[in-house]
């Protein structure tokens, strides 16, 4: 998807861009801003639509939540911020307010005549950005822009520690970009953590600790540990109190968990209708997940990357389904890459109940297994800024992943990974329904045992051999792709990617599975480029398809990466190409390859639910 | 009558509105100043509208009281949402009555209700007596001359 609306586009084009192409609407910030008010009096609407106007922000209105939501679903860069009405006869405000946060991450302000205490309190705690009181007055509307910025900025942060790029760095804050719709959306996903933060005052990984209030955050690292906790007892058999225990997070209440559980479930259900949701990637999901991730991402996190990638899949869940699958293995790079909190309510925002996943994707084998189809994509749209999915390339450049982000479009794949072993053939590039189709490289894949990942001792030096015999230059990279390891960029990629590869190696499949890293998928545009520069050849790993680094380098790999993308461009998410140097593409195998055979905790198959069985995996066409 | 004349009209009809409780100054100014060039009869275009909408309200809200037993929670969601269309435009004594309805509801309290309808109904068609008198004058003295109103 294209995260840039026509103001700018710049956000996809990748960070950097931000300054150049959007210096002259800055100065007209914030006129222009594209607001949606929802509210079922008429009289309110059209006093508040005209207020709206006389500030010059472009006003869309509806009467009707379904109907905004339907808009918003539709046009996720359209807009950069909700008003809604509390009381509403087909939904209640508060509902909009989390399916918004949560989908498509925009700062919302709620509006009503009551103001109760209470009711004031539960718009914070739903992450309102603002309460406004009616009869509301014009110039409370004139300051609404600040809640743009506020979540732009955030956002900036975010990218920035992200990607540990120069290039965040020179964007501070979006709001000297005209290019609103970028910068909500790039940040979206981002910065749907954030926005809870903001209200919930500091962004923190760990909520748990800063809990201020009574709703809590669940960062991605909360949320590794509940996936983890959820898979270590089995989903059927996960209850809150045994969750809590798991956890053993000072400050989390059973209640806590119950309703993240709650949501939890929703989502996992969601994800195993995940339709077709083709190269959702943009977006980040998969970056943010994957910090942790890493060697999960060979087994499940493969497909999670990809659909996180792809966008389709919060971050969170991503993160989360690797973390349940891999049981964090290996991620040694696993917090480096920060990830915005994520907000509870950002993974399982897909609960919205528009989403057609469900239906579409009923993988056959792996996909639903657990019979959670869910359609994570569904819901985040256009959250995954492209950024973030360069993220996913770097750290996957493996193309087999790509076929894995093809599933992971379908959100399924995420779903599977917790249920069960992802999808891993599956290559939805964006469609949840490919997942079925790719049922039969699921299956392939699935004979992928994680253990090859594991038996990494033995891997490296088939890959080496392997490698050396294809690549001249794949020694050196290894070397390269320690350095980029340490890089907070997609580590967790790059671990993911290593798993996976090796698996590749062994199975001497070639098969770019290895790379599974789902985050080919998303990148096969950039990586290419990426795989270049560093003696892609190793990349074979990180196969990607599209990129040079296919290369697997070792040339048998290459081919089957090829082969089994037949189109090349299998879910590629479409990641910036500037946002991510080719080191990653193929560095960052590498060094999870190296870092796997370094015992770094390897990446263990994922027996758990999430079998994903990295991405590469899935590649492997039967 | 000048134009003058027919301005000072609306003004002095207006403030009266004001004074008399009828209508809240602060809010019914904000619509006002809402008017321009696009829209110069914006005011009278939203208390139009939210006559005609209310109007379901209202019958809802009678509908509602009709019923045996009374079903409170739902009674006060249409005041809810009637008494908001109510302070949007200004309608301070409609609103008033609006918040002595609600907690008459919420005290389970039925007759209380219905006495308290009665009071809605009656400052809810005296305004819109007044309200027309005072557009129809509008619309006689013609636009009005923004520059007066700051913005």
């Amino acid at each position: 998807m294209n995260p840039s609306n026509g103001k700018g586009s710049v956000s996809t084009s990748s960070r950097v861009s931000w300054k150049s192409n959007e210096a002259p609407v800055a100065d007209k910030f914030p006129v222009g801003l594209r607001v949606m008010v929802v509210d079922d009096d008429p009289t309110c609407l059209m006093i508040l639509e005209k207020m709206l106007r006389t500030c010059k922000y472009e006003v869309k209105r509806c009467s009707r939540a379904e109907e905004a939501l339907s808009i918003l679903r539709g046009n996720s860069n359209g807009y950069d911020i909700v008003i809604s009405d509390v009381h509403m006869p087909d939904m209640d405000g508060f509902k909009l307010l989390e399916h918004v946060g949560l989908e498509m991450d925009l700062p919302v302000i709620m509006m009503s005549a009551d103001d109760s205490k209470s009711v004031v309190m539960k718009g914070v705690t739903h992450g309102a950005c603002d309460y406004l009181i009616k009869p509301v007055r014009i110039e409370a509307l004139k300051n609404i822009w600040q809640h743009v910025v506020r979540k732009r900025k955030n956002e900036w942060k975010e990218v920035d520690q992200q990607s540990g790029s120069a290039d965040d760095g020179q964007q501070p804050k979006y709001s000297e970009d005209g290019d609103y719709s970028s910068s909500v959306n790039e940040g979206n996903w981002r910065n749907s953590k954030r926005r809870k933060d903001e209200d919930e005052d500091g962004e923190d990984r760990d909520d748990t600790s800063t809990l201020k209030k009574p709703r809590v955050v669940w960062s991605v690292e909360l949320h590794q540990q509940f996936v983890g906790a959820v898979n270590q007892l089995g989903i059927d058999k996960a209850v809150p109190k045994k969750i809590l225990e798991l956890m053993n997070v000072p400050g989390l209440t059973r209640e806590n968990v119950a309703s993240h559980l709650q949501k939890y479930r929703l989502y996992l259900r969601r994800l195993s209708g995940v339709s077709p949701h083709q190269n959702n990637l943009g977006n980040s999901f998969m970056n943010p997940q994957d910090p942790g991730y890493g060697p999960l991402s060979t087994l499940n996190g493969i497909d999670l990357q990809t659909l996180a990638a792809t966008g389709q899949l919060p971050a969170q869940s991503l993160a989360t389904l690797q973390a349940a699958g891999l049981g964090r293995a290996v991620v040694a790079a696993k917090s480096r890459i920060p990830i915005p909190v994520v907000d509870q309510r950002n993974l399982f925002s897909f609960e919205n109940p528009k989403l057609s996943f469900g239906d579409t994707q009923q993988p056959p084998q792996h996909l639903n297994n657990g019979g959670k189809q869910i359609n994570m994509l569904h819901g985040i749209p256009t959250n995954m800024q492209p950024k973030q999915l360069v993220n996913l390339q770097h750290q996957g450049n493996s193309l087999p992943t790509v076929q894995n982000v093809q599933s992971v479009q379908s959100g399924s794949l995420l779903m599977q990974m917790t249920d069960q072993p992802p999808l891993r053939g599956q290559q939805p590039m964006g469609n949840y329904n490919s997942i079925s189709q790719s049922s039969p490289m699921m299956n392939l894949s699935s004979s992928y045992p994680l253990p090859n990942i594991q038996a990494k001792s033995g891997f490296p030096e088939d890959l080496t051999s392997e490698m050396k015999g294809s690549t001249p230059g794949f020694m050196p990279s290894y070397d390269i792709f320690n350095e980029l390891n340490h890089q907070q960029k997609s580590h967790d990629w790059e671990l993911q990617n290593v798993g996976l590869t090796f698996n590749a190696t062994q199975q001497a499949n070639n098969s770019i599975d290895v790379l599974g890293t789902s985050i080919v998928a998303s990148h096969h545009s950039g990586f290419s480029s990426s795989s270049q520069g560093s003696g892609l050849t190793r990349n074979a790993s990180t196969v990607h398809a599209n990129n040079n680094n296919n290369a697997i380098s070792v040339g048998q790999h290459r081919m089957n990466i090829n082969n089994f993308y037949p189109d090349n461009n299998p879910v590629r998410v479409k990641l910036e190409p500037p946002l991510f140097p080719e080191q990653f593409g193929q560095d960052d195998l590498m060094s999870a390859l190296l870092r796997q055979q370094q015992g770094q905790g390897g990446i263990e198959p994922l027996e758990n639910d999430f079998d994903f069985d990295g991405y590469s995996i899935d590649n492997i066409p039967v | 009558m000048d134009r003058n004349q027919s301005h000072r009209q609306v003004a002095t009809m207006k403030q009266s509105l004001f004074d008399q409780g009828y209508l809240d100054h602060e809010q019914f100014n904000q619509l006002e100043e809402l008017q321009d060039d696009a829209n110069p009869n914006f005011v009278e275009e939203v208390v139009t509208l939210y006559y005609r909408d209310s109007a379901r309200l209202v019958h809802s809200i009678e509908q509602a009281l009709e019923k045996s037993p009374i079903d409170f929670n739902k009674l006060d969601s249409y005041m809810h949402q009637f008494r908001g269309s109510s302070s949007s435009i200004g309608a301070k004594k409609v609103k008033a009555e609006c918040s002595l309805f609600r907690e008459y509801c919420r005290a389970g309290n039925g007759e209380g209700c219905m006495r308290t309808f009665q009071q809605v109904k009656k400052e809810y068609a005296a305004l819109r007596k007044k309200l027309e008198t005072f557009f129809q004058l509008a619309r006689q003295a013609g636009p009005v001359d923004r520059a007066r109103r700051p913005k």
